[in-house]
């Protein structure tokens, strides 16, 4: 039951085939089986989920029934959610208490989910391997020696093994779609603006984007038929209209340009990774797409820029974590200077801390015009690469990732090359665009390998019309982790 | 070696917004410490800001009204420092793209108009207050004022003298308080200043090494701390020493100005755009909607009064310093057309009145309407001037009008001519050597007549008819 689909099972709990509060035990159930391998959550809600699924069947009875009524939905750990603690995978909040919730999690219960806990994560979602959680690391369970991707790895793995119907993510420079690659299923990450950022923690304010993990696509459409709209708590979210997404479901792609960024397709790149996404390219054209040539000259900038914009704004935004009101403080410290020091040093990972000096240096006085500055017009023409591109084309198709999951520890002593397992993904979040990643085969090792669509600004329904499309007729091989 | 003294002023001005600038908590001063706080302005993880709308208003009106060019796009920045009364770690501020640059205002220097630059008027939120325990080592945090509205309106160092600067304080605050943008309170820290000064020898063109001074809550003590600074200033060159560029604060019991220790104003605030707002777009029309709704500002209202009410420019100031008195005043011309006796009795009595007791015009017990009818009664005869002194102290204790006094005090002015005439034949009949001595060329003895004229009236007499009879009389 766990395995099912949003859709699949809305439709047996609509028929009374399945209850809310079955699929909720059998949910818990299936985290009580394999949670100990795999280590996707932080904190199980298991008697709230009850008592929501118990609530779910009532209303179901009385007819009142709501996009994800009764379905077993995982957050993130940065989503705030009142009264539950909410901790960004850090020492420094594993005891902070929100009294809100984010505007997401109040349109998930309002929409009738029923919340299984609280997904780990990279520390302040500054990773793309789950590694930096200080609640340990989440496991792959295609492979448990390996990396689920993250930053939002717990939200993966737990569609990913059924520890959940689907699950919230947020996406810096990659962080749904990345691990949603890794773990063989559908992430997307929506246009900057499109889904509420109040009560997610922020890392990097101007490329933060909330969005869905979900086992096929057109369960994509429907968590982001909740999680779109504008949100008047939030500054930078855009009052356009949300369509229903569900209309692109299953829509013909027959006529679309298909671009193919030639800078995507480059040495280094995992000879399987390659050779399945290039098998994607022969599915999309039998679909009726044409592929066009396109070029993103500014792309290879993109990790270099990413990394000195999402640190500026990181070490900015991380500085209210300083003990004085909330969550932890030093139990030791003779004045404000040592408070503020030991705080920090006891509370932060050193990811984190690493992250937080690069962007204290990039924007200091002397620096900024090199650094900062430099980016800002850096990230402009990056955007303007896609504008052009879009002007050939209805969507990019890329890999998601360089390589499949790599080895636990593998990478932890090399943060340059953590940082390229993002370099397709990153360039997105610079432009404000959606992307999404949909599964496309698995390596000889059996790791599920990931294609990427983009689209322009506020095309959420084109990459879904692409990515249902492919599905349909790419007839992945329907597998299943073996835990 | 004669010296110049260069002076600009820094002015933070609390906007009179009933909500804080990125969130909906009160702006209320005087709460219980973080009674007026939500997750926002506490700067917990996750929460958003969103800008008031109307302080943005605010500032628009105090650009127009001093002048400035408003940016069609002015953004937000972030001020990063450490400090616990900054929820956030960082204060939301504008940097690069102000509200509003380049505008002035005029100031009185002397009996001169003096023109003093704006550089610019930005909007930012105000930090919290740090308590200290003094048997204790440890402090308190309080929060309310975290995120109150504030503009800071940053002026040009064309300031010559201290006395120029705290005249040109006295009109921003004037300004302010007229837009009813600001209370204008210094004690509360409504209204802030920060100074910077320098000076050089007379006909050099280049800046002196400047100092910054901060803590001065009044203008008086702006004038001190600048004169003490000049001061210190000019015996350092003498002597052959250095300026040192630092920040240092005025000590009101010492009257002295001391460094602020270095750790504190070392500070690297790595501004950078604030991600999460948006710019702030401003168009002509809502420029336009703004202007109309600007008040008559203090200096077009003191020329208008001198020419509408040819009153003094002297009076002008005074009765225009504050909107509430100037609209009281104005009020109590429409009422009885004699806009001269008007402002000798404002400034005369009823602020003499409110003075004494530190009270506003606005809690005056004289209603404009019972000045304007007493102003009317002298000017009919009804009272005298002498006895409309009286009449207007017992207005003010007892809220009465003066109709209502003057009955029931039976204050009614004598103007039967017959009666009087048998009052002064019984005075001139017992006064015989008074009236040989005036008739004999003391003239000053008619003023003797007068005065017991009035004894024996109890002041009641009307006074022009009590000197026409007397000249007849005594002649």
């Amino acid at each position: 039951m766990h395995s099912l689909t949003i859709h699949e099972l809305q439709e047996k709990m609509k028929s009374g085939e399945v209850s809310s509060t079955q699929l909720t035990q059998s949910v818990f159930s299936r985290i009580d089986a394999v949670e100990d391998r795999v280590h996707s959550y932080i904190r199980l809600l298991k008697e709230e989920a009850l008592a929501a699924a118990a609530l779910a069947d009532e209303n179901i009875k009385k007819g009142d029934i709501q996009p994800l009524t009764g379905i077993p939905i995982a957050l993130k750990d940065i989503v705030c959610t009142k009264g539950i603690p909410t901790t960004c995978g850090s020492h420094i909040l594993h005891n902070f208490v929100p009294p809100y919730n984010a505007t997401v999690v109040e349109k998930l219960r309002d929409a009738g989910a029923v919340f299984v806990g609280k997904a780990n994560m990279d520390e302040f979602a500054m990773g793309s391997s789950t590694e930096t959680s200080y609640f340990g690391p989440t496991r792959n369970p295609w492979d448990l020696e390996r990396i689920p991707g993250g930053s939002s790895g717990g939200s993966a793995t737990a569609v990913a093994a059924d520890e959940c119907i689907a699950s919230i993510g947020s996406d810096t420079g990659g962080s749904i779609r990345q691990p949603a690659a890794l773990c063989g299923i559908v992430g997307l990450k929506p246009t900057y603006g499109r889904v509420s950022r109040f009560g997610l923690i922020a890392f990097a304010s101007s490329l933060d984007q909330i969005g869905p993990f979900t086992k096929d696509v057109e369960d994509c459409a429907i968590m982001m038929n909740v999680l779109a709209g504008y949100d008047p708590k939030e500054s930078t979210s855009v009052q356009a209209d949300v369509p229903d997404y569900r209309q692109f479901i299953g829509r013909d792609i027959q006529g679309w340009k298909i671009g193919i960024p030639r800078e995507y397709f480059i040495d280094g790149i995992d000879p399987e990774v390659s050779a399945a996404v290039k098998k994607t390219i022969d599915v999309v054209q039998k679909c009726g797409g044409e592929c066009v040539d396109i070029t993103l000259p500014h792309t290879q900038y993109s990790v270099a820029v990413y990394y000195i914009i999402a640190p500026a704004e990181a070490s900015s935004n991380l500085a209210r974590y300083d003990g004085v009101r909330y969550a932890f403080r030093t139990a030791d410290a003779r004045d404000l200077a040592e408070m503020y020091e030991k705080t920090r040093m006891q509370g932060f990972g050193a990811e984190v801390k690493r992250r937080i000096m690069i962007g204290t240096y990039a924007l200091s006085a002397g620096y900024y015009d090199a650094y900062y500055g430099k980016a800002s017009q850096v990230r402009a023409l990056i955007r303007r690469d896609f504008d052009e591109a879009f002007q050939k084309c209805d969507v990019i198709l890329t890999p998601t990732t360089p390589t499949p999951a790599f080895k636990i520890g593998e990478k932890t002593d090399d943060p340059l090359q953590m940082y390229l397992s993002d370099i397709f993904t990153i360039s997105a979040n610079l432009a404000g665009i959606p992307g999404i990643s949909v599964p496309c085969g698995f390596t000889a090792a059996g790791l599920p390998i990931g294609v990427q669509f983009l689209a322009g600004h506020f095309e959420e329904g084109k990459l879904l019309q692409v990515a249902s499309a492919y599905e349909k007729s790419a007839a992945i091989e329907k597998r299943r982790p073996t835990l | 070696m004669e010296f110049e003294t260069v002076i600009g002023l820094e002015v933070h001005a609390q906007m009179l917004t009933d909500t804080k600038i990125f969130c909906s908590c009160s702006t209320k001063f005087g709460g219980a410490p973080n009674s007026h706080t939500c997750p926002v302005c506490l700067g917990m993880p996750g929460v958003l800001p969103v800008l008031n709308k109307k302080v943005v208003e605010y500032g628009m009106k105090m650009a127009l009204a001093t002048h400035c060019t408003i940016n069609p796009s002015n953004s937000f920045a972030r001020k990063n420092y450490f400090y616990p009364d900054l929820p956030k770690g960082y204060q939301i501020s504008q940097y690069a793209y102000p509200l509003a640059e380049h505008g002035h205002i005029l100031i009185d220097s002397n009996g001169e108009q003096k023109k003093i630059g704006i550089t610019r008027i930005h909007m930012e939120e105000d930090a919290g207050k740090l308590i200290h325990d003094e048997n204790n080592p440890s402090s308190y945090v309080d929060l309310n004022r975290t995120g109150v509205p504030l503009i800071e309106i940053v002026g040009e160092p064309d300031i010559r003298s201290p006395e120029d600067a705290a005249e040109y304080l006295k009109r921003l605050h004037e300004i302010l308080v007229y837009l009813e943008i600001c209370d204008g309170n210094m004690e509360e820290g409504s209204f802030r200043c920060d100074a910077n000064v320098s000076i050089r020898p007379v006909g050099q063109k280049e800046f002196g090494t400047r100092t910054e001074l901060k803590n001065m809550n009044s203008f008086r003590n702006v004038q001190r701390a600048l004169e003490y600074e000049v001061k210190r200033q000019q015996y350092l060159v003498e002597n052959g020493q250095k300026i040192v560029q630092e920040t240092r604060l005025w000590d009101d019991a010492q009257g002295t100005t001391n460094p602020m220790r270095s750790k504190e104003e070392a500070h690297d605030y790595r501004y950078f755009p604030d991600p999460d707002l948006v710019p702030v777009m401003v168009d002509e029309a809502w420029i336009a909607k703004i202007r109309e709704e600007l008040p008559e500002l203090p200096i077009a209202k003191r020329e208008r009064f001198i020419k509408e009410y040819q009153i003094p420019a002297y009076d002008a100031g005074v009765l225009t310093a504050e909107k509430p008195l100037a609209e009281y005043y104005e009020d109590v011309v429409k009422l009885c057309g004699k806009p001269k006796q008007a402002s000798n009795w404002v400034m005369g009595d009823v602020l003499r009145f409110l003075n004494e007791d530190k009270r506003d015009i606005r809690q005056c017990p004289i209603s404009a309407r019972s000045l304007a009818d007493m102003i009317k009664l002298i000017e009919e005869g009804a009272i005298s001037g002498k006895m409309a002194k009286d009449v207007i102290s017992d207005m003010y204790q007892t809220g009465k009008t003066p109709q209502e006094i003057i009955a029931e005090k039976g204050l009614v002015q004598i103007t039967d001519e017959g009666e009087l005439v048998k009052t002064i034949t019984a005075i001139i009949d017992a006064s015989p050597k008074q009236l040989a001595d005036y008739r004999g060329g003391k003239e000053k003895l008619f003023g003797f007549f007068v005065g017991q004229v009035m004894k024996a009236t109890q002041g009641k007499a009307n006074p022009q008819l009590v000197n026409d009879l007397l000249k007849k009389m005594l002649a």
